[in-house]
């Protein structure tokens, strides 16, 4: 049986990892190598790797980021942030991501997910959606949680498992950094509605937390916080969650 | 320093691959040509994406029949994940399209109802020279039955039983990815460098 797994996400500006609260007020959080090491001797499933620094230098630093968080890994990489062609994904993908994440182009140009799907395949193309509550539904957000579409969260999701995204990464704009919990309605709607597997994320501080995010549906559960900070290893939290009845590699 | 050479296909995760052949201790390059791929000593055929387009990259390349002819003479040859899948005779996913065929047998979807791509780690087991545990897959397709000829294979199951890896002599390849697998891919890539007459 394929097991469930934790994916710890390092978001990187100017080449460090920070966190922030909502994607506001980041502060630093260690070096992405530093951390990534860390977190495979613990027992990490994955990794993801974020850009959130928006300039064109940023970008640089990233493809050296990877690079270097690449040269510690054995287990699967993950690199998003700033991805607008299929050349950047190409170019990812020469510097030591597996996968490769969009989300702002592939709302302004839904195209890029068909375009990464058939050139490097579902199981490359991961779409990351992030999405904030309206009433009682969600609507996606843009440009780091900055802009609101008038684009329903569930009817996109369906779009993009149409189009060959392999994988939905989808952050709760609200729970981001709060350590409240995932938003369980939410990933009840958008699991329920697709196939592909679907990535918790925002709002984990305990172990129950990520328990209940499976039982809503998750696949994985992505943190931050919960484990930057060295409150929880990840070693422990799975033996926890094995307890609790989960199929966790350990 | 050894070298291992690796098709290029142009759509792998490459860096991946290199960086895993590099923390065993070898060094890596690309290759396309008939020459090359008759020559070289350890040869990795990478693969993501689709069956259909794989094919298309290695008949592009010209390197169809010579890449057959390597694995007919049991010269070291890997394989992994969708180029696994080549190995065989055709799949579900592009109709019409002949694979390498050195492989018996026909690459089928998994079935309705069962929740695809079969994404993440799963549990390896069955064979003796694969040993058993936790790989890291990507595949929304399989290779469903026993491909007899000598290959040994070890399994995996989601939702149905499937083959995870083959392996014939110094012929192996790997449904799971080996170079993201963590110990127990690194255990099989290990194995499979050392079985090469360098």
């Amino acid at each position: 049986m394929v097991t469930k797994r934790i994916i710890p996400c390092l978001d990187c500006k100017d080449g460090r990892v920070v966190k922030g609260i909502k994607f506001q007020g980041l502060t630093d959080a260690g070096s992405p190598a530093e951390l990534a090491a860390r977190y495979q001797i613990e027992g990490a499933d994955e990794l993801v790797l974020l850009d959130v620094g928006a300039s064109i230098e940023s970008r640089n630093i990233q493809l050296q980021t990877v690079r270097d968080v690449r040269a510690e890994l054995s287990i699967p990489l993950t690199v998003g942030g700033g991805v607008r062609q299929v050349q950047d994904i190409e170019i990812l993908l020469q510097s030591g991501a597996d996968k490769v994440s969009m989300n702002t182009a592939a709302v302004f140009n839904p195209d890029l997910v068909k375009l990464s799907s058939r050139a490097f395949g579902a199981q490359c193309t991961v779409v990351a959606v992030d999405t904030k509550r309206h009433g009682d539904q969600w609507i996606v957000l843009t440009r780091s949680g900055t802009e609101e579409q008038a684009l329903d969260t569930v009817e996109w999701v369906k779009q993009v498992e149409q189009l060959g995204a392999g994988e939905i990464l989808l952050t709760s704009f609200d729970r981001d950094g709060t350590q409240e919990g995932y938003d369980l309605e939410l990933l009840a709607a958008v699991s329920q509605a697709i196939q592909i597997p679907v990535i918790a994320s925002g709002g984990a501080k305990v172990t129950t937390d990520l328990f209940d995010a499976f039982n809503a549906g998750a696949d994985a559960v992505l943190a931050a916080s919960m484990f930057h900070y060295q409150t929880h290893s990840i070693g422990q939290v799975k033996r926890e969650l094995r307890e609790l009845g989960i199929e966790v590699r350990l | 320093m050894n070298t291992v050479s690796i098709i290029n296909t142009g759509v792998a995760n490459i860096a991946s691959i290199q960086s895993a052949f590099a923390k065993l201790g070898y060094e890596s390059s690309f290759v396309g040509s008939t020459q090359e791929v008759t020559e070289a000593k350890a040869v990795v055929l990478p693969g993501v994406g689709a069956f259909e387009a794989g094919m298309s990259a290695l008949n592009l390349l010209g390197i169809s029949e010579p890449l057959r002819e390597r694995i007919l003479a049991g010269k070291p040859t890997l394989a992994v994940c969708l180029g696994m899948q080549l190995l065989c005779e055709s799949s579900e996913e592009s109709p019409g399209i002949d694979g390498l065929g050195v492989v018996k047998g026909s690459i089928k979807r998994f079935s309705p109802g069962i929740r695809t791509p079969h994404f993440g780690w799963n549990t390896v087991s069955g064979s003796e020279y694969f040993g058993s545990g936790y790989a890291y897959f990507a595949n929304s397709f399989r290779l469903g039955d026993d491909p007899g000829d000598g290959w040994e294979t070890a399994t995996c199951e989601h939702g149905e039983p499937f083959i995870a890896a083959i392996r014939r002599g110094s012929v192996v390849g790997c449904q799971f990815h080996p170079e993201i697998s963590g110990d127990f891919g690194f255990s099989i890539l290990k194995k499979w460098l050392e079985g090469v007459a360098w």
